[in-house]
């Protein structure tokens, strides 16, 4: 088995809201627990699944790590270190080794600069290449690999439709050739048929240089199709992880069944969406003690209301948080 | 069988942009019969919410048009009708429901005065009778507790209330015929499962007919009858459900079916569809499709294919079917 690249452990982020001095002195200080103590681990070469509905805290993860968001507490540690100890500089160097890919990519590409200057200033920020010619050669090669042509190089983004867009970000996070890769709902802004063809695009890139990806979408389909593992999030907390094939054949928490019970699949001979839980997805803002899915879970007793269950392995590598199993 | 509620015939909505003229729809025909649920499946600018806007008449003249066709809804041209008889038919007859009900529901007003305000214009309901019926809806969508909600306003409900809201609304006057365009695109894939039910379950109730706007083929595959496939402004394929999925005509719906990651089984790649979709400023003569078919022949670059029937009720319009040309 390989080694693990990235292992998270505790991560934590609290966001305190109403935080003015008179809501402070009125005690009416509140705490968002977008991610509330996750522990995960990515295996060299293999892609994560990160799932979850919106506002589990899927998103603040990806930045977490990256420390696009300064974590509370615990550890992210890249091949062994922990890279929440970096200093400024050491972070600054690392980050070459972590990329992110975006959901959106006309906002995350910059209107005003051509493809040439978008991908070539990672390039000259971690002084990658030397000279014009140099820079030129490798983003000539980065479009080659993200399956633009060299006639696009010194276009506009506006001149690209979104899946376009999103082949020049990959490219973007390519170019300083980083370990891990973050993907943060790279295809749910694109059309079905474009959305295939960047999920294989990630496939190629992934074999071509041995990347490890995280992949974080909402989709379970996409998740299902690019996933080695599978984590699934709900609320801040990871309430399941395991190989893709024993999630979606043999889930084990009520959530993650409820949620690909909810999937409608387009085949009409495939049983329709079904409801398991019922109400809205829990609030973050001061939970209450216990499991976050308590109000919604078909078989919540007392207990659920009062212990945060914790991860317990129950077969190899697959992981389950609930009272009962 | 019986008349069509709903009957569109070579309708071609253009617009006279600065840049040029766009043609958003182009020739598209399809009717729609009492209690039937069509889906009309597309990718985004493929036309398919101009062609539920024109239904309504909220096509904005200019930059609008309705190059030709007809659109009958109960047998009445709706484009030869006064504004007088059209304001008849929108929300008493024909409702809407769209995809952000935050910016289809008005922010400043209390959800309870904006579904008053619909029942006393288009009912004539008194204050206190409209309150009353406004409460029944919340009620029947499935709003907890709507006597303490009624006075909530549209941000202090989470995405699956407001869309519950908007489904209050629509049904409030009791139409015959309910335009979804892309109800639960925003929504989580649980909250989308309950919205799906309850749109389903409202239209066997009150007996409606549904036109159901989406871009997902999971979703038209459990909540429609009928399908109808939209590709660059023409309607491409047409059909039962069950013949749409099982036995795909066109090779743009046989391309998007085999280029959706399956839940069952994981394959390594995907099969795509190639290149993109073409430029609707400019787009390619003939069928529009053929930049990105594997399959295209000559006649596909000259002529734009025709909707043909190829079995009872399954059309596709793909010179692949012509006989003449094979």
């Amino acid at each position: 088995m390989s080694e693990n690249l990235l292992e998270v452990k505790n991560l934590t982020k609290h966001f305190s809201l109403n935080t003015d001095l008179v809501s402070r002195l009125a005690g009416r200080t509140q705490t968002l627990k977008a991610v509330d103590g996750i522990s995960f681990h990515i295996r060299q070469g293999e892609t994560l699944g990160l799932v979850g509905e919106s506002g589990c805290g899927k998103s603040t993860t990806g930045r977490l790590i990256t420390r696009l968001v300064e974590p509370t507490a615990g550890e992210v540690k890249l091949r062994g270190e922990d890279m929440l100890d970096f200093s400024p500089k050491r972070m600054r160097q690392t980050r070459k080794n972590v990329q992110l890919v975006f959901q959106d990519p006309y906002s995350s590409l910059n209107p005003r600069k051509t493809i040439m200057q978008i991908l070539s200033r990672p390039l000259e920020v971690h002084n990658l290449a030397k000279s014009w010619h140099e820079k030129r050669e490798r983003v000539l090669e980065l479009l080659n690999l993200v399956g633009l042509g060299s006639e696009h190089i010194d276009r506009y983004p506006h001149e690209f439709s979104g899946g376009q867009r999103q082949r020049v970000a990959i490219a973007r996070g390519l170019s300083v050739n980083p370990e891990l890769m973050i993907g943060d709902e790279p295809v749910s802004a694109l059309d079905v048929s474009i959305q295939a063809q960047i999920l294989n695009l990630f496939r190629e890139l992934q074999e071509k240089f041995n990347l490890t990806y995280l992949f974080i979408a909402h989709d379970l389909s996409v998740i299902r199709h690019i996933s080695d593992r599978v984590a699934v999030m709900y609320v801040g907390k990871i309430v399941e992880s395991g190989p893709v094939a024993t999630i979606f054949s043999d889930p084990q928490h009520p959530y993650t069944k409820a949620l690909l019970a909810a999937v409608p699949e387009a085949d009409p001979k495939k049983p329709p969406p079904r409801l398991i839980l019922k109400g809205e997805v829990a609030t973050p803002i001061d939970p209450p003690p216990g499991c976050r899915l308590q109000g919604r879970c078909p078989i919540a007793t007392s207990i659920c209301g009062e212990v945060s269950p914790e991860l317990v392995t129950v077969d190899t590598d697959h992981q389950v948080a609930c009272h009962h199993l | 069988m019986a008349e069509p509620v709903l009957e569109i015939d070579n309708l071609s909505v253009r617009f006279n942009l600065k840049r040029g003229v766009l043609r958003a729809v182009d020739g598209v025909s399809l009717s729609i019969h009492k209690g039937e649920t069509f889906g009309l499946v597309g990718e985004s600018g493929s036309g398919k919410t101009v062609t539920a806007r024109s239904i309504m008449r909220l096509i904005p003249t200019p930059p609008g048009e309705i190059a030709t066709g007809t659109v009958r809804f109960e047998g009445r041209d709706i484009y030869q009708m006064s504004d007088r008889e059209i304001r008849e038919i929108r929300g008493r007859q024909i409702a809407m429901v769209f995809q952000e009900p935050m910016s289809a529901l008005n922010p400043v007003f209390t959800v309870g005065s904006q579904i008053g305000d619909v029942l006393r214009t288009n009912m004539g309901l008194s204050k206190a009778e409209a309150r009353e019926r406004t409460l029944e809806m919340l009620q029947l969508v499935g709003i907890p507790s709507p006597s303490s909600r009624i006075d909530s306003y549209v941000h202090e409900f989470s995405g699956g209330m407001r869309q519950r809201v908007m489904l209050a609304m629509a049904l409030s006057c009791d139409p015959t015929f309910l335009i979804a365009d892309e109800p639960t695109t925003a929504l989580d894939v649980t909250i989308q499962a309950t919205i799906l039910e309850l749109i389903t379950s409202m239209i066997e109730r009150f007996d409606m007919s549904l036109l159901f706007i989406t871009h997902n083929l999971g979703v038209v595959a459990h909540a429609c009858d009928t399908i109808g496939v939209m590709y660059a402004s023409h309607l491409v394929e047409l059909g039962s459900k069950e013949e749409v999925f099982a036995n795909p005509q066109h090779p743009y719906t046989i391309g998007l079916l085999r280029s959706i990651p399956r839940l069952d089984v994981q394959e390594k790649f995907l099969t795509p569809i190639d290149g993109s979709v073409c430029d609707m400023m400019n787009p390619p003569q003939g069928c529009k499709f053929h930049p990105r078919c594997g399959q295209a022949m000559d006649v596909c670059r000259e002529r734009v294919p025709e909707l043909k029937e190829l079995a009872p009720g399954h059309l596709a319009a793909c010179h692949l079917h012509d006989q003449s040309s094979v």
